[in-house]
């Protein structure tokens, strides 16, 4: 294949809790959410009020600055409530789950659509919001056409869900999917081998990605390889379980968000697959988790996951939950023991390079103090990507757009800096630093 | 070895207890003996074992072997001239007796300054200092006034770290300000031949030349005085405490190389900068010393080895290393080459890198955005 694309910088965390390649449980839920701030970009003005009477695909947010993008409902019921945080903020609309009607949107032949006719199902089906921009991550502006759209066929993350196995069923609806967006711009694909069940797809470029190391599978990597994003450039990026939802709006005419979840973590009792819906609670997992135990519940992986807690709900974009223990035990002299074999440290520092296959409960316990950046090069080890992490965190930091512009602001998001959080001895909170510089770099450029 | 859930730190040291303002103090002490319960509050969720805490211990260990072989050969080289200590035992113990006053005014200073500023920011205390305060005094005359040793370190931390907001933002290496400001406001306590030896108290200064100062009258003079390739490598010379010996300070660099906690690529080059300048000198006759032997002399392997990889202070960049490496060896050389007054190039040299580190690394880090920018797009 002439579309290889070779990285060797990377990290794979060995964490324990692997999902089991079975189907546990479908979940039902009583309550579904559907969540504004899963979205960037979204500023949500209310469509319904408690008590209305909603199909799954009814409108329930629209986008103040852009009123044709609306998220919908995934479900058909009534709003049961309507959740504000600080200043009023709007967190989520619930949505008590009754019967299975939804809004018929007619069902189509991708083939024969033309981009404008795409444009407008993925807006009234409420799956526009899927598209996401970059630069900087936000919700795809539909008045513009993108240099190319680009898909990543698999996961590296930490205990991501297998693609091949979460999407058995759906490869026909991703193709759909695929051709349906193709008619707006080019589409890229990146799968991890040419055996791959996307390996296939029609109506797009597939590039293979030869790495088994995480970020290997996050598409800005994939990016920054196949066409990087320069100044004035935007690129959209759609992942498998969007694409899986726009072909079988395409093919059956309704909105369907199901999709399998991995359940993962250490912490995890039982680790395997449920089909489920975005937005249900994660309290319906009852049975894989102690709850006398401490535990993070995280929407999507460990490095660039949410932490919605014991009762919040999984995010739109997310195929995983993982389960972690609050690490607050403190250990004696652990900076100076120097075997803690039960330490995983990505550095020749400890001694879990003599464990190559060891797989580690981790916990979230920080291993140390925030200092400045010391080291140099531990950062660069864990990114395949043509920029200076440092120097583009230090730029971000002192909101110097320049400097940002100069250092690649443009290319990332959070998520793939998210190995450079994980190893920094320093302890900063990377992730967050890159955002500030992305909001900044928003707010300037607006 | 883990403790019970941290529940009942005392509220005393607490931000609004009674001894409040000791926060920092407290702080430093309770997570020096145990891991912080910290957990991860924003991003990634789960966090890698390695802290600076963990970063800078590797380097102190990695210092023991010249520190213990310095400590013996403070004892052997007052036996060598005044043959009063006989034994390996006798002579390791007398120097540690030697060392141990270097090591209190070094540690007592630079921390008491360390707390005090971060008990004044009101921030953690930073760890940087243990290996500071390590160096110090392996990179002094054993026989350096401990009251100038003093002022030394406190002018090398306020001066060199702590104005510019401590480790990991300070430009300069401390421990070789430290030895620089002892080198220009003390010059006869640091250099002659008559520092180098340790003597009983109150007794005459002896005189013992270290090879470095030979070396200006050429390879003759050196092997003259009684140093060969050999001895030098071992560390049975004069010279600073820890500087001499090249076989504790492999030792050292084997572990510092393998946790990864110093560039192989800052070691690699410097040696290959000191190579490349030591043979220019023979080539064109400024000196009959092989350039190999300049390798073992004086503080070349030191600092290559524990100075001039100081990660926050060298270049940062990876192509930067490279050239910042070499350039450290090159001109090390080259001072001793042209400068016999002044025979000991390596603290000039890492100093002089140290303020245009900054500079190679904008070079770098420009030309690489020139190329980025010229990157073909193939979608």
């Amino acid at each position: 294949m002439s579309n290889n694309i070779v990285l060797k910088k990377g990290l794979n965390i060995p964490i324990s809790g692997e999902a089991a390649l079975e189907t546990m449980k479908t979940i039902a839920p009583d309550v579904v959410a559907v969540k504004p701030t899963d979205f960037k970009g979204f500023s949500p003005r209310l469509m319904v009020k408690e008590g209305d009477k909603v199909l799954a695909g009814s409108p329930v947010l629209a986008d103040k600055q852009n009123p044709d993008i609306l998220l919908t409902s995934p479900v058909s019921g009534t709003v049961k409530e309507i959740v504000r945080g600080e200043k009023r903020k709007l967190l989520a609309v619930l949505i008590k789950a009754e019967g299975k009607d939804a809004v018929d949107f007619g069902a189509k032949d991708p083939k024969v659509l033309k981009a404008d006719e795409v444009k407008e199902s993925l807006l009234k089906s409420g799956l526009w919001p899927s598209i996401i921009q970059r630069p900087y991550g936000v919700i795809a502006n539909p008045d513009l056409t993108p240099k190319a759209i680009f898909v990543s066929a698999f996961s590296t993350a930490p205990l991501a869900a297998n693609a091949e196995f979460a999407f058995k069923e759906d490869v026909k609806a991703i193709q759909a999917g695929v051709t349906a967006v193709s008619k707006i711009a080019k589409v890229h694909v990146c799968v991890n081998s040419g055996n791959s069940a996307f390996a296939a797809l029609q109506d797009a470029t597939v590039h293979t990605v030869i790495s088994q190391k995480h970020p290997a599978g996050n598409v800005g990597v994939q990016i920054s390889h196949i066409s990087p994003i320069k100044k004035g450039e935007t690129v959209w990026t759609l992942s498998l379980l969007s694409l899986a939802a726009i072909g079988k709006l395409f093919l059956g005419g309704k909105l369907d968000l199901s999709r399998k979840v991995a359940v993962t973590g250490p912490a995890a009792l039982k680790t395997g697959y449920v089909e489920a819906l975005p937005g249900i609670p994660v309290s319906a997992l009852e049975g894989c988790f102690d709850p006398s135990i401490e535990t993070r519940f995280i929407s999507g992986d460990v490095l660039s996951g949410e932490n919605i807690g014991k009762d919040g709900y999984l995010g739109f974009f997310d195929n995983q939950v993982t389960l972690i223990k609050e690490g607050r035990e403190r250990e004696l002299l652990g900076w100076a023991n120097p075997l803690r074999f039960n330490q995983f440290s990505s550095s020749m520092a400890y001694f879990s390079w003599l464990l190559p296959k060891k797989k580690y409960n981790m916990d979230t316990n920080t291993h140390g103090g925030v200092r400045a950046f010391v080291c140099s090069d531990v950062y660069g080890k864990v990114l395949p990507m043509d920029i200076f992490p440092v120097y583009l965190i230090k730029a971000c930091l002192a909101g110097d757009i320049d400097k940002m512009e100069q250092f690649g602001i443009y290319e990332v998001l959070p998520e793939d800096l998210a190995l450079c959080e994980f190893v920094d001895p320093s302890k900063n909170d990377i992730q967050a630093m890159i955002q500030s510089g992305i909001d900044l770099m928003l707010k300037e450029m607006a | 070895m883990t403790m019970e859930e941290n529940t009942v730190k005392p509220g005393l040291f607490e931000k609004g207890g009674k001894l409040g303002w000791l926060h920092s103090t407290w702080d430093a002490f309770d997570t020096f003996l145990r891991v912080p319960a910290t957990v991860t509050s924003k991003g990634a969720h789960v966090r890698d074992s390695i802290d600076i805490k963990r970063v800078m211990i590797i380097v102190v260990i990695a210092l023991v072997p010249a520190a213990l072989f310095g400590m013996w050969n403070v004892g052997y080289q007052h036996d060598q001239i005044m043959h009063d200590l006989p034994g390996f035992w006798n002579q390791f113990f007398w120097g540690l007796w030697k060392v141990i006053p270097l090591y209190l005014v070094s540690y007592i200073v630079g921390l008491a300054i360390e707390f005090a500023g971060a008990q004044i920011k009101g921030e953690e205390v930073n760890e940087g200092y243990l290996v500071s305060g390590m160096l110090i005094p392996l990179i002094v005359p054993v026989d350096v006034p401990l009251w100038m040793l003093a002022i030394a370190v406190a002018f090398a931390v306020i001066f060199g770290k702590e104005v510019f907001g401590g480790t990991g933002m300070n430009f300069l290496n401390p421990a070789l300000l430290c030895r620089a400001f002892l080198f220009f406001s003390y010059p006869s306590a640091m250099s002659g031949s008559q520092v180098w030896i340790a003597r009983r108290c109150g007794a005459d200064a002896i005189t013992g030349a270290t090879p470095l100062s030979y070396m200006g009258e050429g390879m003759d003079a050196v092997t003259n005085a009684g140093y060969t390739f050999w001895n030098m490598f071992a560390g049975t010379v004069p010279g600073s405490v820890g500087e001499t010996s090249v076989i504790a300070i492999l030792i050292g660099a084997f572990i510092l190389l393998w946790t990864g906690v110093a560039s192989w690529k800052i070691m690699v080059s410097s040696v290959a900068g000191a190579l490349f300048v030591g043979w220019l000198g023979t080539a064109f006759g400024a000196t009959d010393v092989p350039a190999y032997t300049q390798l073992v002399m004086g503080g070349f392997a030191f600092g290559t080895v524990f100075m001039a990889t100081d990660p926050v202070t060298s270049a940062q960049t990876e192509c930067g290393k490279w050239i910042y490496g070499f350039l450290v060896g090159a001109l090390c050389i080259t001072v001793r080459l042209f400068n016999p007054g002044y025979a000991e190039g390596m603290m000039l040299a890492i100093l002089l890198m140290n303020t245009f580190a900054p500079l190679i690394d904008h070079c770098v880090t420009s030309s690489a955005t020139k190329r980025r920018a010229k990157k073909v797009s193939i979608a």
